[in-house]
Formats: C-alpha cells, structure tokens, sequence
C-alpha cells in the first residue's frame, strides 16, 4: 500500500479517505506472452497461490514447450521457486497454501480432485537447489525412486544407465557403496539429477540447480540440461540471467512489485527476450539495472 | 596527511574500569559454575562409596543367585532380577511402537493445528506426573478392571504407560532432526508419506530413537512407588515362567526388593540393601552407557 505524496501533510482522515477512494489493483495478465511452437509439455493458466493468505503468485499464464529447456527468471521474491513447486504439486506439502487456477500437463489438470501427487511426482522429477542426497550409498540414492515405484528389472544397470546420463559414472564407478553425502557439491547435485532420471520421468524441474555450485561444477550441470533436452522437458529456476541464456530456449520473466506480487511479466523465447525485450522492466532486469 | 615514520601514540590496552569489573565478574562466574558442578558430584560420589562399604561384603555369587529369606545371609536377588528383566522386556515391546508410532503421526502426518498443539502440551505435561499416580491408575484399570492381578503385564503395562510421554517426547525430537530436504527429495522422487517415513525419517531418527528407549528403560529400572501400589510387594521365591501363562504370574523387581529391606530393622538386610543397590546402579549406569554407544555407533553409519 503507497500513499503518494502530497506538498501538504495529510491528516489522517485524509489518508484514509484516499485510500478508501483508491480503486483495488486489477490485474491485467500480460500480453507479452509467447506461445511455444511445438508439442506442450505444461499448460498454466490464471493461476494464483497464497501462503496462509499472502498471495505468492497473481494470475500466470504461460505454455511450457516438451523437450525444451525453459528459464524462469526474475529478482527474490518473485516467485519463480512457487511457480515451478506448483508443476509438480510440492508446494501441497506446505500447510496453510492455497491454489487457484489451472495446471495442465499434458492435457491432465494436475490438480483434478482425481489426480494423486504421488503419480505426478514420479512423472515429473525435481532437483533442489541445495543437493540433498539421501544419507545412503551412491547406489541406494540411485535406486531409490526406481524401488519405491515398483522398478522390476535390472537395479544395477538402471544405476549404471542413470549415472552414465548425468555424467557421473566415470567418477563413481569404482565406489558405489560410498556414501553420497561423501562427494562433492556438483557431484552430489549430479546424483541428485541421476536419482530423478532413474525414476525414468517426462520432466526435470529444477530449482536453481547450481546456486550452491562452483564455476565449473555449474558448467557441468548446464551442458547436462543441454544434452537432457533431447528426451527430457527441464524446467530451470535461476537467478543467473547468464545462464539462463546459455541454456534455455524459452525464458519467462516474473516480478513482484508494490501492488502484485509474483506477476508473469514477459514470456518469450531465450534469444528474443535477451535482444528485444517487449517490456521496459525486462529490460531493466537483463541489464543489471535492479534485481 | 600524517608524517611518514611518525611514531603513533601509545594506546593502553590493559584492562581498567567497566572491562575490568567485567572480566573479573567473568572469571568469578567460572568458579562458582564449577562449583555447582561438583556440589552435583561429590554428593554423588559420597553416597556410593559410603553404600558401597556397607554393601560389597554382601556382594557375591550367592546373592545374585539366592532367592529371598527370612535369612539375612542366605537373602538373594535372583527373582527381583528376574522379575526387572522380565517386566521392562515387556514394558519395552508395550511403550515403544505406541510410542514411536505417536511420534510419527504427530510429525509426518497430522495437520498441524490447534488440537494437535494442545496434544503436545498435554504429552509434555503427563511426563512430569509422579509416577504414583500411575501406579493408581494401573491399580485400577490393569489390576481390578481388567483383573490382571498384581502380575507382570500388569505392572509392564503400568510401566509402559508411565514411560509413554517421555518417549514420545524424545522420538518427536529425533524425528525433528530429519532434514525437510530430505523428505522433499524422497517425495519429489513419487515416494508416498509412509515410503517416506519408512526410508528416510526412522533411519534418521532412530539413534536419538534409541538413546530416549534407553534412558526411558534406565528410569524404568529404578522405579519402586508406581509398582508397590500395584502391589508387587510381596515375596517371590520361583524363576517367573517362560510362557503367556507366566505373564500373569506375581513378580518383584530390585527396586522394591532394595526398599523391602531397607525399612527392616537387621543391620544384615540393610547391608544386602546396599549389595542390591549396587547392582541396580551398575545396571542403569550401564544403560546410560549403552545408550551413547548406540547412539554414536547409529550416527557415524
């Protein structure tokens, strides 16, 4: 709430008065969304989230394109982490979150009264933004989710296939028994993107992969996401606009200013967002001038 | 713009006035900390060697595997030893998954309201009631009602009931201790809430789990008021049975055969109270000790 100011000190009838007679912040959703070419991946429309009543998101739309890599950018605050949790219903485990709107991933409402979280978090995998290995061995952190679903086929080689993809098993191989909290940063983040790749999920969301993470472990993971793109969507929060020119194709923009918290501001693809913003805060962003 | 070379003014950084008040007050307060430390001590330390003189003439084989009597010098432990083992086996396979069990609800899966938060209030309350009282309400319920009689499960379940709160308590705290992001990544991964519970949370929780049974079974151990009002009082000369059967058997444990013979007249029974205190102390302080191994061993896998 913001009471402009005067060149007379107001009273406080005054300031009551005003606000009273100022009208209530309509939100208009943004017209600078693209549509994705392609096969979608996610739908979300209109979709607003409170945290025990204070609003985290207002209203986003936008369309996420399968087998692509799409950025979420913008400064704290904005709700880019609250926006990918709600992909995969993880922001349920939170008490007190309320949901409004529509998520649709691949023509299902995630948030059908018939749809269990569970199914969709076996289909849509996520990675953390601090690496959270299981205190357990290499191998049990790999075969983990594969167990819990009811994997029947080779334990072994689903490690072996799933560490190969996040490019980990040269380094591992001859200690699988180690424990996973024994290696380090990028490493553990690796496992991390193996353990979900394991479950054999559609998506990959993660929530800044790499803020936890060397220079060259994050290079590491970024060629990861490149080459994942080939069978996998990945969903990437960052606060890094770098990379999120490196690596993406699509890059949504998201703030939250005075009166909206969490708005969609521009949605496009990476290379006409980071050359041609629609939006003067946009570009006010990219350049480094706040956030 | 200072002179090159210029030599700078001496600063004094002894100690003087509000620092030196501070720091002295500061150097008094350690002794006066140890000094509470050891009042804690060396009553302690008194206390047992005084006991330990009266008691370790009585000390022998004979006295461990003796029946009780009438007898000062043919007076043994063997069934109050017996009786303890067997009462808090019980007591532990009654408390512990209920306990545990408790726990898990009130962390992983109640909503996390009002009602549950008056629960928790209540749980912290009900391990400060006197243990009397629920010797009162094992009298009632588990001797009368249910006419168990002053048997073993009938003093296993008072027990049980009496070491419920404060292992509940404990296991709550341990499973506390779980890292969320690890119950995010187990989740994220299509694990349900009990897969959840099962492979990560207990495994996590379990050494401090284990350190609140073991200090819970150490209390229960010592305890005398709640199972004399159970009335497990009496003279026992027989092994309790290895059966269900037995489990309706009357029983006495250490701590009610240590207060039998205390409050006799005979110097002889007070000695064999002080042999039997001795054995009980070894066996809690043993508890204690296994309680940190078990945990430390827990922690470093």
């Amino acid at each position: 709430m913001s009471i402009r100011v005067r060149a007379t000190t107001p009273t406080d009838d005054q300031a009551r008065e005003a606000l009273r007679g100022k009208p209530v912040a309509e939100h208009r959703p943004s017209e600078n969304v693209a549509k994705p070419e392609g096969e979608l991946a996610f739908s979300v429309s209109d979709l607003s989230l409170w945290y025990s009543g204070k609003q985290a998101l207002t209203k986003v739309g936008l369309d996420i394109a399968r087998k692509q890599v799409t950025a979420l950018i913008g400064p704290s605050g904005c709700g880019k982490s609250t926006l990918i949790r709600c992909l995969n219903r993880m922001n349920d485990l939170i008490p007190g979150v309320t949901i409004e709107g529509n998520v649709s991933y691949r023509n299902a409402d995630i948030y059908g009264s018939d749809v269990d979280p569970v199914e969709v978090r076996r289909r849509i995998g996520m990675v953390f933004q601090k690496p959270n290995p299981f205190p357990k061995s290499i191998y049990d952190n790999v075969a983990f989710g594969a167990k819990v679903n009811g994997f029947r086929g080779n334990l072994d080689d689903l490690v072996e296939s799933s560490l190969k993809r996040a490019a980990l098993w040269d380094e591992v191989k001859d200690d699988l028994k180690k424990s996973g909290l024994a290696l380090s940063g990028g490493q553990q983040q690796r496992l991390c993107i193996a353990r979900a790749l394991a479950n054999n999920p559609d998506v990959i969301l993660m929530d800044e992969p790499c803020s936890a993470l060397d220079p060259i472990a994050t290079l590491k993971i970024e060629d990861l996401m490149r080459e994942l793109t080939t069978d996998y969507t990945i969903v990437v929060v960052t606060h890094n606009m770098q990379q999120a020119a490196r690596v993406s194709d699509y890059t949504a923009f998201m703030l939250t200013d005075e009166e909206i918290t969490g708005q969609l501001i521009e949605y496009a693809p990476t290379e006409t967002m980071f050359t041609q913003p629609a939006d003067q805060r946009t570009e006010d962003y990219i350049s480094g001038r706040f956030g | 713009m200072a002179v090159v070379g210029a030599t700078p003014e001496t600063v004094r950084l002894r100690a003087e006035g509000s620092v030196a008040r501070r720091q002295a007050w500061s150097r008094a307060s350690r002794w006066i900390l140890l000094g509470a430390t050891l009042l804690g001590l060396v009553v302690l330390v008194i206390l047992g060697i005084d006991n330990a003189i009266v008691g370790i003439p009585s000390l022998d084989w004979d006295f461990l595997s003796n029946y009780p009597s009438r007898f000062a010098e043919r007076a043994g432990i063997r069934s109050s030893i017996l009786g303890s083992v067997w009462v808090l086996v019980f007591t532990v396979i009654f408390a512990i998954p209920v306990a545990v069990g408790a726990a898990v609800w009130m962390e992983e899966f109640a909503p996390q309201n009002a009602i549950l938060t008056t629960v928790r209030l209540n749980i912290a309350n009900l391990a400060g009631v006197p243990s009397i009282i629920y010797g009162i309400l094992g009298l009632a319920v588990f001797v009368r009602l249910m006419e168990l009689g002053p048997s073993i499960l009938a003093g296993a379940l008072t027990l049980a009931l009496m070491i419920l709160p404060m292992t509940v308590i404990t296991s709550v705290e341990a499973i506390n201790q779980v890292a969320p992001s690890i119950r995010e990544g187990s989740l994220a991964l299509g694990a349900t809430r009990w897969q959840t519970v099962w492979n990560h949370v207990l495994p996590g929780a379990m050494p401090g789990i284990m350190t609140g049974t073991i200090l819970a079974i150490a209390r229960a151990a010592g305890e005398t008021a709640a199972l004399i009002m159970i009335g497990a009082f009496t003279f026992i000369a027989f092994d309790p049975a290895i059966s269900f059967a037995g489990l309706l058997d009357s029983f006495t444990t250490l701590p009610i055969q240590v207060y039998n013979w205390t409050i006799r007249p005979q110097p002889e029974f007070r000695a064999n109270a002080a042999a039997g205190i001795i054995v009980l102390m070894v066996a809690v302080i043993g508890l204690n000790a296994l309680a940190l191994v078990v945990r430390d061993r827990l922690r470093r896998n």
